[in-house]
Order: structure tokens, then C-alpha cells, then sequence
């Protein structure tokens, strides 16, 4: 690069890792590096994509890019930001924003935006009434989708009573239908999400001017919703807790209990038992349907689908409700509390001209907020489980017709691309319609242990934060919202930390200070390992998982940021909590005595100091 | 005469004129129900009458009021001359036993006092006007108090007290000092607090510093205090300094104070707990309602925790920047055109 500036590598030089060529190579054409883009500024999109990507969850990337793309330059308008561009080299994914610098376009975006977001914010309330309709809908349609199944002969009502379309026609609906919907969830996703965001960011701005110390928590804490879905999951657990006590069944729960044997157990011991597993069912439906990540990753499975998460907890409820303790969420007492904190900011304020301006602000944030809060609950985790499982069923399919070997397993399926996987659809349709053998089955295993490979391999290496120059632009408050990236993280990276690296930096989300044990927890399989007063950490930290908040010390996460849930959650927990750190899982190693200090964002590692005894 | 002596849960910041700010100050903190320690004031009578008889013996306003502030060996001259006859003036027999009837009332048990000068214009409280801001403490007997109560009165007639009134053109007629006279705090940990942040003014925060021992330390600048910043409402504390504190101001053995040497761990040791640095946001903000504006304030920790206030002032720098500041953003009828300078590129 020869000039002295601190900058990021160039696109171009980073090469892909050797012996994942062909790993690489199979990604969509679409989202490879090119000569050109070494003009242009990426950052590692690690808040979303953390760990190198399945081929297939890439459709995640492109689907929330094509939406946010669309909504930003098209629907909303926004004056200054366009859409975001994505690569992936490695396993990566790299984004970068397209920017509105011409004056003359601004304006013009200023004036479509103005009457567009006007409409919006006018009519939020019902808009977002309608959203919730229109989304129960699709997920309604995605349940509402069969198995795909190919029987031996076409049973005889196809004709006499249907189309006399035959089964294997209905595979490629069903995949087709299947990509429309989790592309169309996108797009309710990015309906309002960014006008939402923005009314946020309005009041930060104003708090942060008015009170140049205020913290992020204290801000995030006035704006923060109580009420919305997310929250539910864990009173669920709560409920369930207080059933199993109530119906004299609690003794069946302890520590590390094997699932199917107490809900065998259940069901065997008569009327108590099997009315608790009719709880359990009401609870789950929805309510279970969500994500022990945040949706991004199809390995990151929901409490429908694997129950460890809400069953770790449950015995430690169960205690707490028999020794009289309340632990239902006091969600009035909440609103309360968060109201009292508004006035008494408010009260700080010198003239009735920044009251005015300060109420209309909280008013915005407060009337926006149900959606900003309440949609991950049907986007990212009720939508997307559906959809996973639903090209899981694909994976059983096609690992019944020989796809993916002897020794495949149905989650090969998450190896082939989007477009791969509706090749291997066609050449089984046509197989099955043909009486031959799939092509796939020699096609694919060779090629899925390669990748499988590749992810592997990718996991071991790290990447940088950033390529290529850093735009001007990255000062733009609109770009800092919609990226989440500011001229601060950017310094940070560039100094890549060398000077401490016992030391990593998060958002502060709730305040305290603990030593403890970490516990580096990768999926919730593990959650039996959390012993009482172990620091969690782990990628993603929602509020899928505070139901095991109870017997944490703190928690640490590699995303998430001071308004993410999991803040809120951890506030309400009163536990020390870093979150958006960036690399906790990678850095810190197991059972590794760390120190997390909420209050400043910092997590320090303890044991690879020399150890300072107290005299 | 009675209105020598007047106690603290007696008086409030209106009774400036006669007790002086800070002896107001700790009388209005007193009636609020703020934990202060008992004492009293010398009020600005008790000077008037005991420099009358000073002025009956030989003129002193008039001496000051004709002097040129420039001519230094005068004015040198004359304050060695007025603070001499200060000391050795008699003291109205009246003023005399009043005040020491006060302290023996103050401390049955001969309890130390702290006795502080006590001035009555707003401008002797700015700290660059030195010479006023006399204190001293650790004072044993009546005897001694009463000499301290003198050197406080005699503080008016200091080089730099006299010129800077010169300077301003100021009446001596209507200069007086009080004197407050307050029961001493053996203090674990001593400091001060302000009720906004002093670098950037905010007043969503609150900073504290504190050292171990008596507060003189710290507002001496004599030992690096720890520093803590709190948020005001939350109570997060957002800033936490922990410094070397290389030494303490204690009691003396035969009054007064002592500095002594601290030794590892207690020198790298906070000297306050989050409780106890809680409990200050408590009260700084029991204060500063009190008072309706931010305040500037010295509190000690005794040895059994609790937490006294010793005095309260209000914060002068943010609040004289404050009257010129412009509201944070314009209003307007639709909190939108707020959310479109966001969106519409705005630095």
C-alpha cells in the first residue's frame, strides 16, 4: 500500500487457505472478491457471523441483504445510506455500505424519505398490528407445508381426486415455496427495523448530548420494553417450574436429568404427570420456538428441538418456588422502575425547550420499541427454525436416496448451497421419475467431506476485522447505526489490541464486578457443565438464555450490544454481563479464572498473569 | 449576650449575614435531616462586639480603608500590626464565656472541634481568595478554641484578604467573619463529591474522591485521592481510580494533626465500598434537592461507617456556563424532524 496511513489489507491479498480452494469456489459467484473491490472498505460482519459459514446458511446473509438493500434504497429511502454489499472469503463474510455522498441525491432521498418515514412513524401502531397479522400468516404457510416424501407408486387419489401432479413435483414446490417465505420473513424483518432503530438512536443522541457521561445502559435501560415476546420463553420455564410443584411432580427434575427419561417418567405416573406434559405442550407452542442463538447458524436449534436449555433450568426454579421465592418476571415493577428513571433524567434537564424535545424522544422510543424488541421472536427464531427444519426434512430425504453416503448424517444437507440443494432435489425428482439411481450419490459425499473440511480448517485461522482504506463516511451517524461500527471500533482494531491481550473489551451491559471459572460453552449441549457460579461464555448470549441466568456468576458473549436482550435480561438479573466482545469464545479457554467487570465492558483473564496473593 | 452563639439546627442559608456561608450552609444540611456533626457558629455579632472594643482602643476600618493596595510594605505592615492586636485584644467577657459554654455543652466528654472561618459575602467563598479559608483541626480544650476563633477573625486583616477588598473597593463597614465551631470527625476515609462531573459538567453524574484519614489530605491536594465516577440516578459506577495513597492525616496526639506514612496493602486499597460509595450518592442527592442546584461537597466516613457531611457549597464553574447554554436541540411541533437530522447525514 506504501503509504503511511494505518489502513486494513486489500481484499486482494487475502488468499483463501490452503487445500479449501474448491470449498471456497462453491459459494456464489456473487459474493466473491474481485479486482475491484479493493477500492472500497469491508469490515467482518462477526456480529452476525461469527464462525465460518455452512454453504447453505449463506442464504441467511443474502436474504437479510436483498431486504435491508431494498428497504434502505427503495422503500424507505433513507437519505445517505443505501444497501450493504457482502463477500466471503474463508468462510467469512465480509460487508460493506454503499454511501450517498452527492448533495443533490441526498436531497432528493430527503424529501422521498421525509414523507415515507412520516407515514411510518404516523401510523406505527396499526402498521405493526397489521406486520404481526401478515407474519403469523407466514409462519402459518411455512408450517402449514407437508414433508417432502417420495413414495414407491403415486397412491391413487392423485388423479382421482387431485391434480395428478405427482410427489416428486411437490419436492420442488416445497423447497421454492420454502426459499420465497424465508426471503419474504426478511423483508417484514427490515419493514421497520432501521425507522425503529432510528427513533433509538434519536434519543441516544439527545441523552448523550444533554449528559456527555451518561452510559449506554442507563440510556438503553429508559428506552427499554418490557412486555415484548422475547421475555415470554423464560417465564414459560418459570411456569412450568411452578406447575411441577404445584402438581407434586417436582421431584422428577434434578441436575444433568436425561430428558426422555423423565417425560417417560411423567407420562407413566398417572394423571399429575401427564397434566404437567400437557403444560409443557401449551408452553411450547409458540413459546419454545425460539433460537438458542440468533438464528443466523441452522446449527443453532430451538428449545422445541432440543429441551437441555429449559430443563437445566427448571431444577433451580423449582427450588426457589418451593422455598417461597417469586420469581415471576414483576414486568409492572419493571415499567416502574423504568418511568421513575426517565423523570429523574428528565429532572436533570435546565430548560422546559430540552423537557419538550426529551419527552417527544422517549415517546417516539417508547411508541417504537414493541416492534424493535417483539420481531426477532417471530423472525429470527420462530421463521427461521421453521425453515431450517424444513431443509433439515430435505436432509432426511436425500440421506434416504443414498446422497450423502453410508456414513452422512441428514444436517450434510447444511454443506450444499442453496442452488446445489435444488440441483440435488432435481436429480433426485428426476431419478425417482426415471427408476435410476441419483447422480448425487457419487456427486455429494466426496464434496460435502471436503467442506466439511474447509469449515474446519477455517474455524483454526482468524481473519481480519477489516480490508481495504476507511472511507470518511464511517463518521456518518446513519452508517454507525446501520453498520454498527464507528470510527472508535475501527482505531481499536487497527491497534489489534497487542498492547493487552489478557484484557477484551465489550459493551458494558450490566454492572459488576465477578471472578470466576469460565465456562466457554459452544451450544447448549454443554449447558449440563454450568456449575453454580461459573461466568458463561459463549457466542451469543438471549434471552433464550436466561432461564440458566440463576446459576451463573456473569456471562460474557462475542455479539450482542448494550441494547441487545440479553443486556436487558442481564440487567433485570442484576448479573455482571460484557457482551459484543468480539472473540470471548476464541480467547478465553475453559475453566480459565477470568474477571468480568460489567460496569466498564472489560473481561480480564486471570490465569495467565502471575497470581497476585493477598499477603 | 446570646447572640454570640448560634446552633447549627438553628440556622439556615438566610442567616448568611450573621453566620457566615458556611455556618449556613451546615445549618441548613442540619435541618434537612443530613447527618452533620453537632456544632456552632460565632456569629458576625460576636466579631462586631469584640471589634468594637478593638476600635474603642485604637481605629482599625479606617487604617484599612485608607490604604493603597499597591503599596505592599504598607499593607505587610498593617496586617502584622491588626492580626497582633487581634490576638492579644481581650475578648468581650460576654463573647468569651458564651463561646466556651457552647463548646462544653458541644463536647461533654472534651470532644476534639474543628473550628472553620465562616465568610459572609459570596465573594470570600471563591477559593482564590485566600486567606479566608482558614480551618483548624483537631482543637482540644475552650482555651484553645477561642485562640483558633481569633486567628480566624484576625484572617480578615491578611496581606491578601485586606488588598484584594482594597482592590474591589470594598466598605469595611459590613466586613465581619463568623466562625463555625463543629464536632470533630475521627475519620476512616475523608473527601469531596460534586454532583455533576467536573470536565464536562454533566450532571448525570457524580464524581467522589477520597483518601484514608482526615479530609485535609485531600483538599490540600496533599495525598492522590481515589476517584469514582457514579452515575447520579443509576448508581453504575463508571470510573473507578484507585491511587497510590502514599499517606493519611490523623489527630495528633496533643491536637491538631499529624501525617503519617502508609504501608502496603492500605496505600493501593480503595477507601471506600461500593455501599459506602452508594451511600454518598444518597446523600449527595438528598443535597443537591435540598438546594435545587449542583453542589460541591466534603464528607468524611467515621470509624464506625457513618457518613457526615462537613460542608456543601454550590458548584460555581458548570453553573456559570450553564446560563449561556443553548438548548441540546431546537424543539419542534414533530419529534421527526429529530429522527431525519439521524438519518439525513448530520454531524
Amino acid at each position: 500500500m506504501g503509504d503511511t496511513q494505518k489502513g486494513f489489507p486489500l481484499p486482494s491479498s487475502i488468499k483463501v487457505v490452503a487445500g479449501t480452494e474448491e470449498a471456497q469456489a462453491a459459494y456464489p459467484y456473487y459474493c466473491q472478491f474481485e479486482p475491484e473491490d479493493d477500492e472500497k472498505f469491508w469490515f467482518y460482519n462477526s456480529m452476525h457471523f461469527p464462525e465460518p459459514m455452512h454453504h447453505f446458511d449463506m442464504i441467511t446473509a443474502e436474504a437479510a441483504y436483498v431486504a435491508m438493500g431494498a428497504f434502505n434504497t427503495r422503500v424507505h429511502v433513507l437519505p445517505t445510506a443505501k444497501g450493504v454489499d457482502h463477500r466471503i472469503i474463508n468462510g467469512r463474510v465480509y460487508i460493506g455500505g454503499v454511501v450517498v455522498t452527492d448533495p443533490d441525491e441526498i436531497a432528493e432521498r430527503v424529501n422521498e424519505f421525509q414523507q415515507r418515514a412520516g407515514y411510518y412513524y404516523e401510523n406505527w401502531e396499526d402498521l405493526y398490528a397489521q406486520w404481526k397479522d401478515k407474519m403469523k400468516a407466514l409462519i402459518a404457510d411455512a408450517q402449514a407445508l407437508p414433508s417432502p416424501s417420495l413414495p414407491d407408486y403415486e397412491p391413487v387419489e392423485t388423479f382421482q381426486e387431485g391434480d395428478a401432479v405427482p410427489a416428486s413435483h411437490d419436492l420442488l414446490k416445497i423447497y421454492q415455496q420454502q426459499v420465497e417465505g424465508y426471503h419474504r420473513m426478511w423483508h417484514h424483518h427490515f419493514e421497520f427495523l432501521l425507522l425503529g432503530y432510528g427513533a433509538y438512536m434519536t434519543f441516544f443522541d439527545f441523552c448523550k448530548k444533554a449528559f456527555p457521561e451518561i452510559s449506554d445502559q442507563a440510556i438503553s435501560r429508559m428506552v427499554a420494553g418490557m412486555e415484548a415476546e422475547i421475555f415470554r420463553p423464560d417465564e414459560e420455564v418459570k411456569r412450568l417450574a411452578r406447575r411441577a410443584v404445584e402438581l407434586g411432580v417436582d421431584h422428577h427434575f434434578a441436575d444433568n436429568m436425561d430428558i426422555d427419561q423423565v417425560l417417560a417418567e411423567l407420562d407413566a405416573v398417572g394423571n399429575s404427570g401427564k397434566d404437567w406434559l400437557g403444560e409443557l405442550e401449551d408452553s411450547r407452542n409458540p413459546w419454545f420456538n425460539v433460537s438458542s442463538g440468533d438464528g443466523f447458524y441452522h446449527y443453532h436449534r430451538s428449545w422445541n428441538d432440543d429441551l437441555s436449555l429449559p430443563f437445566a433450568a427448571l431444577p433451580g426454579y423449582i427450588e426457589k418456588i418451593k422455598a417461597g421465592e417469586d420469581i415471576t418476571r414483576p414486568t409492572e415493577q419493571l415499567i416502574e422502575e423504568r418511568e421513575q428513571l426517565v423523570a429523574d433524567y428528565r429532572d436533570l434537564l435546565d430548560t422546559d425547550e430540552d423537557r419538550a424535545v426529551y419527552d417527544q424522544l422517549i415517546t417516539l422510543a417508547h411508541r417504537v420499541f414493541p416492534y424493535v424488541e417483539g420481531h426477532k421472536f417471530y423472525c429470527e427464531h420462530w421463521y427461521t427454525n421453521l425453515f431450517f427444519n424444513k431443509i433439515r426434512e430435505f436432509g432426511r430425504l436425500l440421506l434416504a436416496h443414498g446422497f450423502f453416503g453410508p456414513d452422512g448424517v441428514e444436517e450434510d444437507v447444511f454443506n450444499l448451497t442453496q442452488y446445489e440443494l435444488e440441483s440435488a432435489i432435481i436429480d433426485l425428482m428426476l431419478a425417482w421419475g426415471v427408476g435410476t439411481t441419483p447422480r448425487g450419490v457419487k456427486h455429494w459425499p466426496g464434496i460435502i467431506a471436503q467442506r466439511k473440511a474447509a469449515i474446519e480448517e477455517w474455524g483454526k485461522h482468524s481473519t481480519p476485522p477489516a480490508l481495504g482504506n476507511v472511507p470518511d463516511a464511517i463518521d456518518d451517524p446513519a452508517i454507525n447505526m446501520l453498520w454498527g461500527i464507528t470510527r472508535e471500533n475501527l482505531d481499536s482494531w487497527l491497534d489489534d489490541g497487542s498492547e493487552n491481550d489478557k484484557e477484551l473489551k465489550g459493551f458494558a451491559a450490566c454492572s459488576g464486578v465477578v471472578e470466576g471459572t469460565a465456562r466457554v460453552v459452544k451450544s447448549v449441549s454443554e449447558i449440563g457443565r454450568i456449575q453454580q457460579g461459573d461466568i458463561l461464555v459463549c457466542q451469543v448470549t438471549n434471552p433464550t438464555w436466561s432461564p440458566i441466568f440463576q446459576k451463573i456468576g456473569a456471562a460474557v458473549s462475542d455479539i450482542g450490544g448494550s441494547m441487545s436482550h440479553m443486556a436487558i435480561v442481564a440487567r433485570e438479573y442484576g448479573l455482571p454481563a460484557v457482551v459484543g466482545t468480539g472473540k470471548a469464545t476464541t480467547r478465553i479457554k475453559d475453566g480459565q479464572r477470568i474477571r468480568v467487570d460489567g460496569g466498564k465492558g472489560t473481561v480480564t483473564i486471570l490465569d495467565e498473569e502471575p497470581v497476585l496473593e493477598d499477603a | 449576650m446570646s447572640d454570640a452563639v448560634a446552633w447549627f439546627a438553628d440556622v439556615g442559608i438566610a442567616d448568611r449575614p450573621t453566620v457566615g456561608g458556611k455556618g449556613g450552609s451546615l445549618g441548613e444540611l442540619t435541618q434537612a435531616g443530613i447527618d452533620v456533626p453537632p456544632g456552632f457558629v460565632v456569629t458576625t455579632s460576636a466579631f462586631e462586639s469584640f471589634l468594637a472594643a478593638l476600635e474603642a482602643r485604637d481605629s482599625i476600618r479606617d487604617k484599612v480603608e485608607a490604604l493603597d493596595p499597591s503599596d505592599h510594605g504598607a499593607v505587610t505592615k498593617l496586617s502584622e500590626q491588626l492580626r497582633a492586636r487581634v490576638m492579644e485584644e481581650p475578648m468581650p467577657t460576654d463573647v468569651e464565656q458564651a463561646i466556651m459554654a457552647a463548646m462544653r455543652e458541644l463536647c461533654p466528654d472534651g470532644q476534639p472541634v474543628a473550628v472553620r472561618s465562616s465568610a459572609t459575602t459570596e465573594d470570600a467563598e471563591d477559593a482564590s481568595f485566600a486567606g479566608l479559608q482558614d480551618t483548624f483541626l483537631w482543637v482540644l480544650t475552650p482555651e484553645d478554641m477561642a485562640m483558633k476563633v481569633r486567628e480566624c477573625w484576625g484572617s480578615l486583616y491578611s496581606i491578601e484578604s485586606m488588598t484584594y477588598r482594597r482592590k474591589q473597593d470594598f466598605p469595611e463597614e459590613g466586613v465581619a467573619m463568623a466562625v463555625v465551631v463543629q464536632q470533630m470527625v475521627d475519620a476512616k476515609c475523608a473527601g469531596v463529591m460534586f454532583t455533576r462531573s467536573p470536565t464536562t459538567g454533566d450532571k448525570s453524574v457524580i464524581t467522589i474522591e477520597g483518601a484514608w484519614g482526615l479530609g485535609s489530605s485531600v483538599v490540600s491536594g496533599e495525598v492522590t485521592p481515589d476517584k469514582w465516577t457514579m452515575g447520579k440516578i443509576t448508581g453504575e459506577i463508571s470510573q473507578r481510580d484507585i491511587s497510590d495513597k502514599h499517606a493519611k492525616q490523623v489527630p495528633a496526639e496533643g491536637g491538631g494533626i499529624v501525617e503519617i506514612e502508609l504501608e502496603e496493602p492500605e496505600r493501593s486499597s480503595p477507601c471506600l465500598s461500593d455501599d459506602e460509595l452508594q451511600g454518598l450518592r444518597a446523600v449527595g442527592r438528598k443535597i443537591e434537592r435540598h438546594y435545587g442546584k449542583p453542589q460541591d461537597i466534603e464528607w468524611a466516613v467515621d470509624k464506625q461507617g457513618q457518613i457526615l457531611l462537613l460542608q456543601s457549597r454550590p458548584e460555581t464553574v458548570w453553573s456559570v456556563k450553564d446560563a449561556e447554554a443553548k438548548p441540546v436541540s431546537a424543539p419542534t411541533d414533530n419529534p421527526m424532524a429529530h429522527v431525519m437530522n439521524i438519518f439525513g447525514g448530520k454531524k
